[in-house]
């Protein structure tokens, strides 16, 4: 039990990715992939005993390592999670070993440097989930930006370079101005970087909402909230699917999982100043956006969009300030994680056979391809909210949150089940059934047991979610509670 | 001190009459470095971090001037190897070469440990004209001909606003000893208003003639322009140690000889700092030259690091003082260590007949050298500020020193701004990563300057996992003063 089990988590994906590196070039690349499964594997492994040996009762940190790090700024290598972020160490890890098997044979060039990017990303993410100290989790936020830069520059689309300079520098833009924030906490504070102590720091309202803008900034950037969302469809678009996949399912969580660590209970009474803001923000991404996804012609902007809306749906369930708001948008970034994840990675199995992305392309899919049909099928009705999947849970306990604050906030938020029903539904009728639309679609091969084993796990996991997600709620209930008794109290 | 000094003289002199046998001066040179290094080494064990000065008090050593030069010894040291190559291609590995060079270091040294204004001008000018012969050396290209006219007007005309302020002050104070200057300075300005005036008056010529030797806004015109002309060797060479002994002259004139007038030149430097980090970024997007690109981005990190010597002083109060200067002077490291990498690539991939300068040359550096283009990408992301490297902690230390005086808004500002820098950095990136190679070119050789580059760029992904050392080393070099 005292293996430094996070440490394991973050550099054990890291080592690999060097090592893959160091296997050389393309022509090692059956070696580098397995070596990169390996890893991801073991990456995986190593934070499954971080469920088991987790005290659901505590809302204290947990699995905690503690060394000094940079003493001239009181800055720790201060690891731990509570029953929120450690939820996420585990589904990022999950993911990863996916992607690991998703790219396995789609990407024929420079293999080594696209699982090391990977690998690479995994093991920063799960630092930006487990950091407690401010300087640590600031750089881990921004080591994910060049993976990623990479990912999207390297074996995007076409127009990936304009995609990948957006994406990094909206992000850039957004956490420099939290670093001002940081620092200035930390002369407040009386030199500490140490969160869960800024948590305790008492602070005027002015300040607090200076500091809000700060962080949201950032956060805002990230989740993405509308208005600074733009970069999102572009990055999801020339991403490879591996990209999109991990920018959806795990990225995407940062801003959101910053939120919960940071401005809430670090300004808990800017937050609730603001919440107007932030609500209205939310309700924007989830009616408007939704609407601008009903439109869209291409299948992995659709998606994205979608996740935009869906995220609106967490960060509303943040400011509404209630049990069933809070759980409801962490249950809901698991399963966005899962869902999103899953439809891109059926984007990525039609991408492969059709090279195209245009919904007009297809149609008909299932005659060809029915087990793939049917997989579909089953995301598109978690992306959408069907009960008895992942998608309804979060989405249910979010506008439960809702009407407990205001009755109109989740009469709105629950125009999300309509309009995403709508959009998505609407595509898979588009893309998947009706006759078969060319000669392109009747030569479809359906899927490698590869590709099924992939969507299968993520199947399960979704409908798991769905029927039974008790052992999800019950981890994060203390931490849950904890942060709101915290948000209630004023700390001026 | 001034013995080794004058061993590193002594020595160039005999350099001189190799002046054929290449390969052994050059080595020689290399051994000279070596040697200063342990003999600085050695005094500082043997000091004890207690403080010297002689000369009738012109020269001062202590630590921070030790650390300064071993600093000074690594960058020069590396610059010759990162060079040897090319400047064998080019014929221009003469005695001349190493002789200027080691003379110019001299001049850092002397400034490193400069404690009067004669000394300190006396280094500043033999660093300068060693360095304007060096852009010169080059006699045939006409670039390399018209930079070094250039920097030698501007700097000649710099350094005469030096000397008419530094007289200005010595005509308020009646003396060119920096500890003197402070004491009757600070005493002064807080008496009468004229002699206030004078003082202020001679602070802003000294503060001017400081701005171009930093190259920052607005005196900054020269430095692309030599930056640019000079061959790259050349230009490895002032974008390094100078920047050293421009951090020495800059700690060494305000902080040591004109405290008592901190609040003064800490609003000059406000204006100077905002506007290189403003002029230097935004205008370095605008450039195809890689060496130009990077003259921009000298300026801008020069404003940079200025503010880190802005912030040591708060209302009369210097508890963040150490930090502070401890903030500049790792920001100052770091680039130069920076510095040294980036415009080491360009070497390595310059070749017999082809100057690698334009940005269009990076292309497809992936393709090509895989090891090479990722230490680029360490660099530009170093310079860029990108967690976990070592330029991020240069800013962090130096915007954190900013926001420990309360000047939020100033700090800010550099972040802004460094987002800009980001821009032009990822545009290296992106090139050398996303785009096909232009022409065929064979990986760069270069034995040692290779495993030397992959110390420097590994160095800086050191530094920023591991950035304590350094910076206390900055802290400790700083409380010396």
């Amino acid at each position: 039990m005292n293996a430094p089990l996070l440490s394991l988590a973050i550099w054990l994906p890291i080592g690999t990715a060097l090592l893959v590196l160091a296997a050389g070039g393309d022509r090692r690349a059956p070696l580098q992939r397995w070596l990169a499964l390996a890893g991801a594997l073991a990456g995986f492994l190593v934070t499954l005993p971080l469920y088991a040996g987790f005290d659901a009762a505590s809302a204290q940190m947990q699995f905690v390592e503690l060394a000094p790090w940079i003493a001239q700024f009181n800055v720790n290598y201060h690891l731990g999670v509570d029953g929120i972020s450690v939820l996420f160490v585990i589904l990022n890890s999950f993911i990863t070993v996916l992607v690991v098997i998703a790219g396995w044979s789609v990407i024929g060039t420079r293999v080594g440097q696209y699982y090391a990017s990977f690998l690479m990303l995994s093991g920063v993410m799960n630092g930006v989930f487990s950091a407690l100290d401010a300087v640590l989790f600031y750089v881990f936020f921004e080591a994910t930006l060049i993976p990623m830069f990479i990912i999207i520059g390297v074996w995007g689309g076409p127009n990936r370079v304009y995609a990948a300079v957006k994406f990094f520098l909206y992000t850039l833009a957004g956490s420099l101005l939290m670093l001002v924030a940081l620092l200035y906490l930390y002369g407040k504070s009386g030199n500490s970087f140490a969160v869960l102590d800024w948590h305790k720091l008492p602070l005027s309202l002015t300040a607090q909402q200076w500091l809000f803008f700060g962080f949201l900034l950032a956060f805002a950037v990230k989740v993405p909230m509308w208005p600074v969302h733009t970069w999102l469809p572009d990055a999801h678009v020339e991403a490879p699917t591996g990209g999109s996949v991990v920018l959806a399912a795990i990225m995407l969580k940062l801003g959101a999982y910053g939120f919960i660590r940071f401005s809430l209970p670090i300004l808990p009474d800017a937050s609730r100043e603001l919440a107007w803001l932030m609500i209205g923000l939310s309700l924007i991404a989830v009616v408007y956006i939704g609407l601008v996804a009903l439109v869209q012609t291409d299948l992995k902007k659709l998606i994205a969009y979608s996740s935009v809306a869906h995220m609106g749906f967490v960060t509303l369930g943040f400011f509404v300030f209630n049990a069933w708001g809070v759980e409801g948008a962490l249950v809901q970034m698991i399963s966005h994680g899962f869902v999103s994840a899953a439809l891109f990675l059926c984007v990525g199995v039609l991408y492969d056979r059709m090279h195209t992305r245009i919904i007009a392309d297809y149609g008909g899919v299932v005659n060809t391809m029915p087990r793939f049909a049917s997989l579909m099928m089953l995301f598109a009705m978690a992306n959408c909210g069907l009960p008895a999947t992942s998608g309804f849970v979060g989405e249910f306990m979010v506008i439960l949150g809702a009407m407990q604050a205001n009755f109109w906030l989740a009469f709105a938020a629950a125009t999300t089940l309509v309009f995403g029903a709508a959009y998505t539904l609407w595509m898979v009728k588009r893309v998947v059934f009706g006759a078969v639309a060319n000669d392109h679609v009747a030569a479809l091969k359906d899927l490698e047991p590869r590709e099924l084993v992939v969507l299968g796990l993520l199947a399960a996991a979704v409908l798991a979610m769905g029927v039974y997600p008790l052992p999800l709620t019950e981890v994060m209930h203390a931490s849950v509670d904890e942060l709101l008794r915290h948000v209630a109290q004023p700390k001026l | 001190m001034l013995l080794l000094a004058g061993a590193c003289a002594l020595m160039i002199v005999d350099l001189l009459s190799k002046d054929e046998r290449r390969r052994l001066s050059f080595w020689f040179a290399q051994a000279i470095l070596a040697l200063c290094f342990l003999a600085t080494l050695y005094v500082i064990a043997e000091s004890a971090g207690t403080r010297h000065v002689i000369f009738h008090g012109m020269f001062v050593s202590d630590l921070l001037s030790h650390v300064l030069k071993l600093f000074g010894y690594v960058a020069v040291s590396a610059a010759l190897v990162y060079s040897r190559q090319y400047l064998l291609d080019r014929g221009l590995l003469r005695g001349e070469f190493l002789t200027l060079l080691l003379f110019a270091l001299l001049g850092v040294m002397v400034m490193a440990s400069a404690n009067s204004f004669i000394t300190l001008y006396l280094g500043l000018e033999l660093l300068s004209l060693c360095l304007y012969a060096l852009v010169a050396l080059n006699r045939d290209a006409a670039a390399s001909t018209e930079a070094a006219m250039k920097y030698f007007v501007l700097g000649a005309l710099a350094s005469g606003l030096l000397l008419y302020g530094m007289s200005m002050i010595y005509g308020a104070t009646g003396s060119l000893l920096l500890p003197e200057v402070a004491a009757r300075a600070g005493a002064l300005a807080a008496g009468s208003e004229s002699a206030r005036t004078l003082l202020v008056f001679g602070l802003v010529f000294v503060v001017a003639g400081l701005a171009f030797k930093l190259g920052v806004v607005p005196f900054h015109m020269w430095i692309p322009d030599v930056y640019q002309g000079a061959s790259t060797a050349v230009t490895l060479v002032i974008g390094t140690a100078p920047k050293i002994a421009a951090f020495a002259m800059a700690l060494r004139l305000l902080v040591n000889g004109l405290p008592g007038l901190a609040v003064d030149w800490q609003q000059m430097l406000i204006v100077l700092a905002v506007l290189s980090m403003a002029i230097g970024n935004i205008t370095a997007i605008a450039q195809s030259n890689l060496k130009r690109m990077l003259a921009y981005s000298t300026i801008a990190h020069m404003g940079f690091m200025l503010l880190g010597l802005l912030s040591g002083v708060v209302g009369g109060n210097d508890l963040n003082a150490v930090d502070a200067y401890g903030a500049a002077m790792f920001y100052t490291t770091v680039y130069v260590l920076m510095s040294l990498g980036a415009f080491g690539v360009l070497l390595l991939a310059s070749r017999q007949g082809f100057e690698c300068e334009q940005l269009e040359d990076m292309k497809g550096m992936n393709r090509r050298d895989p090891w090479v283009a990722f230490l680029m990408l360490l660099m530009m992301f170093s310079l860029a500020g990108v967690p976990p490297l070592a330029g991020f902690y240069a800013k962090f230390a130096v915007i954190s020193a900013v926001v420990q005086a309360g000047q939020i808004w100033l700090a800010v500002a550099a972040v802004v701004f460094s987002l800009v820098g980001a821009f032009y950095y990822l545009r290296v990136v992106k090139l050398m990563y996303f785009d096909d190679p232009a022409a065929d070119l064979a990986p760069a050789g270069g034995g040692g300057a290779r495993v030397l580059l992959s110390v420097n760029g590994l160095a800086l992904l050191a530094i920023g996992i591991l950035p304590q050392g350094l910076m206390e080393l900055c802290q400790v070099a700083i409380r010396s003063l």
